[in-house]
């Protein structure tokens, strides 16, 4: 298992907010931009990649106990965003790579690999 | 915000007409309704419901019992309980601005509705749809859908306060077609009446406004 700040190493990625909780422990991944999805289906301790960057997106990690969110595409957090990170210790990370190229990447890690 | 505290600042800003439009829910309209009329303002009962794709749109209706009707369509299509820790108390009030519950569904949700259906069923009901905020990136039909579906049948278009129509209409193609409208989308009594559209109306009410969105018999947008 690896925490949040070596994935942010391997995967070429910026910290932005939450710093505090970059040694969270990352056991999964999950993709998605609709928030009642997330809500419905990520698992506690995924790595989240989205597109959506207001501050809901703090809320909803919270809510789910995920590692932290990685803003794809070279989207940036709103400053509510940052704020709530920072209120709520949960690390967003940025990268101008699609969430698909990220989530494969960090799949080859081993992170939340399915049981063949 | 309390029914009493949006009628006097909506007065205090010299509003006329107002629409109260919780998420997805109606439970605060009648007692607002019932503080406008007191006052002297009208207050249109409505929701901005939240679809499946996660667009928002704002439903404006002519009577509680609309909206209320409109609302039990929603909740038999919203899943999941609030938690007011992340998303905030949703109170809800009397006209005296006492407390009379907290409404523990999750609001903030989405319904199982699409929003081809949400638009048909607020037409079913007599109501107004009109697609949320559609210049921000989140939660507008075009953020999430990326267009606006040709036959969508919607009676107009919001921008939020951040983009005039003006604006609006060079760099947004799609709204081309629609009329276009402005609303304070407060969530802080400070935001009332921040941005407001007028209508030239024979009367404050549903009827002549779907009118001067349509520009029929002389009702129309006069401006915003």
């Amino acid at each position: 298992m690896m925490n949040v700040e070596e994935i942010q190493n391997k995967l070429q990625l910026e910290t932005v907010a939450g710093e505090k909780g970059l040694n969270k422990q990352v056991s999964g991944g999950y993709c998605g931009d609709l928030l009642s999805d997330v809500m419905a289906n990520a698992e506690p301790g995924s790595l989240w990649f989205t597109i959506q960057a207001h501050q809901n997106i703090v809320a909803v990690a919270v809510l789910r106990e995920l590692a932290g969110i990685v803003l794809v595409n070279g989207r940036t957090p709103d400053d509510d965003t940052k704020a709530k990170a920072e209120e709520e210790g949960i690390p967003i990370l940025i990268s101008p790579s699609p969430a698909y190229h990220l989530a494969g990447r960090l799949y080859e890690l081993g992170i939340g690999r399915i049981e063949e | 915000m309390s029914p009493w505290a949006i009628v006097e600042k909506s007065l205090e800003r010299g509003l006329d007409i107002i629409a109260l439009c919780d998420h997805n829910s109606a439970e605060n309209v009648g007692a607002a309704m019932r503080a406008g009329s007191q006052k002297g303002i009208c207050v249109l009962p409505g929701m901005e419901i939240n679809s499946s794709e996660e667009v928002h749109t704002l439903a404006l209706f002519e009577t509680e019992l609309q909206a209320l009707k409109m609302q039990e369509l929603i909740y038999n299509h919203l899943k999941g309980t609030n938690r007011p820790e992340l998303f905030g108390d949703q109170v809800v009030a009397n006209e005296f601005d006492e407390v009379e519950g907290f409404n523990d569904r999750l609001l903030i949700g989405a319904t199982r509705l699409e929003l081809d259906r949400v638009v048909k069923e607020v037409h079913r009901l007599g109501g107004l749809a009109i697609a949320s905020h559609v210049d921000r990136p989140s939660f507008s039909i075009l953020g999430q859908l990326g267009f606006i579906p040709p036959d969508m049948a919607l009676d107009g278009l919001e921008l939020s306060p951040h983009l005039s129509p003006e604006a609006a209409k060079m760099t947004l193609p799609e709204v081309g077609g629609f009329t276009l409208v402005t609303f304070s989308d407060a969530h802080f009594l400070k935001d009332i009446g921040q941005c407001t559209t007028s209508f030239m109306l024979e009367a404050p009410s549903i009827a002549e406004i779907r009118m001067a969105l349509r520009e029929e018999s002389g009702r129309k947008v006069l401006g915003h």
